[in-house]
């Protein structure tokens, strides 16, 4: 366990505390609402999923060809298709389909 | 030659991983697509508390060194990860007592889904680390146990994002929203 990675450990530790307890209080205290809202968790959880990923699984520091990396952004695509599409997909239906 | 195995090895874990990943993906899609309304049932102090535990097991996961350091860590890992289990098996008797279960409706079934799959994960990593502990009790860490070790951690702190997603998304905006 070299010391620069002991001290990325500590610097993700941190981050992921804020940004959990950051998006814990925005709820908590209702402090905005609506698509905002939405966007910020988004935001604060994406933010800690990075964090996690570089400073406690260290995908920054492979070397070429960067494999992991590449089917890390290939399951990112896929994870969006599968998410994004379905919603989409199944608001439309509901659109079509409701009477009101 | 070892060195090229244990990397090996890393490289396959990650795209099972990845696959694992799809697999949350599906079932959180399926939530989504399912639930409506806010859900007042959820606790938000007690989901937090489980976010957190969960966060510094899997920061522990990051510190493995000599074999008494990396026993002492697994054992704090295993405690705070059955701590995040049994908060989930408590959680879940709740919810059965509020009156929800998998039969309710679509949406508590995809719930009960999601979440039992982390259970299901959960369970799977709290095994693997006590099966590691006695193989590092009993033969060191040598580079098979390192290896299995660094697995472990991936699988881990993986674990780890995808409770951040769920807290996000199932806990803080179902009961703010739906």
């Amino acid at each position: 366990m070299d010391k620069q990675s002991t001290y990325s450990h500590w610097i993700g530790l941190f981050f992921s505390l804020a940004l959990i307890i950051g998006a814990y209080i925005v709820v908590i205290r209702q402090w905005l609402s609506g698509y905002i809202l939405i966007a910020a968790i988004i935001a604060l959880a994406l933010g800690q999923a990075l964090v996690q990923l570089f400073c406690f699984m260290h995908l920054h520091q492979e070397h070429k060809p960067r494999w992991n990396l590449m089917t890390f952004l290939f399951m990112g695509l896929v994870l969006l298709m599968i998410v994004i599409g379905s919603l989409w997909i199944m608001e439309n239906i509901n659109y079509h389909m409701s009477p009101s | 030659m070892t060195t090229d195995t244990h990397s090996k090895t890393i490289f396959g874990f990650w795209v099972f991983l990845m696959s694992d990943c799809l697999l949350f993906a599906s079932f959180f899609a399926t939530y989504f697509v399912l639930h409506q309304g806010t859900v007042t049932l959820f606790s938000l102090p007690f989901a937090f508390t489980q976010s957190v535990v969960f966060l510094i097991s899997s920061f522990a996961a990051g510190f493995f060194g000599d074999k008494h350091k990396t026993l002492a860590l697994l054992g704090f890992m295993f405690v705070l990860g059955a701590l995040f289990l049994s908060m989930m098996g408590y959680e879940f008797a709740q919810l059965v007592q509020a009156g929800t279960s998998w039969q309710t409706s679509g949406a508590w079934s995809a719930f009960f889904t999601l979440l039992s799959m982390v259970g299901l994960h959960a369970a799977v990593g709290l095994l693997w680390i006590v099966v590691l502990m006695l193989q590092i009790c009993f033969r060191g860490i040598t580079p098979s146990t390192s290896r299995r070790l660094a697995c472990l951690k991936l699988f881990w702190q993986f674990l780890n994002i995808v409770w951040v997603f769920i807290f996000s998304f199932v806990y803080l905006l179902g009961a703010q929203y739906g």
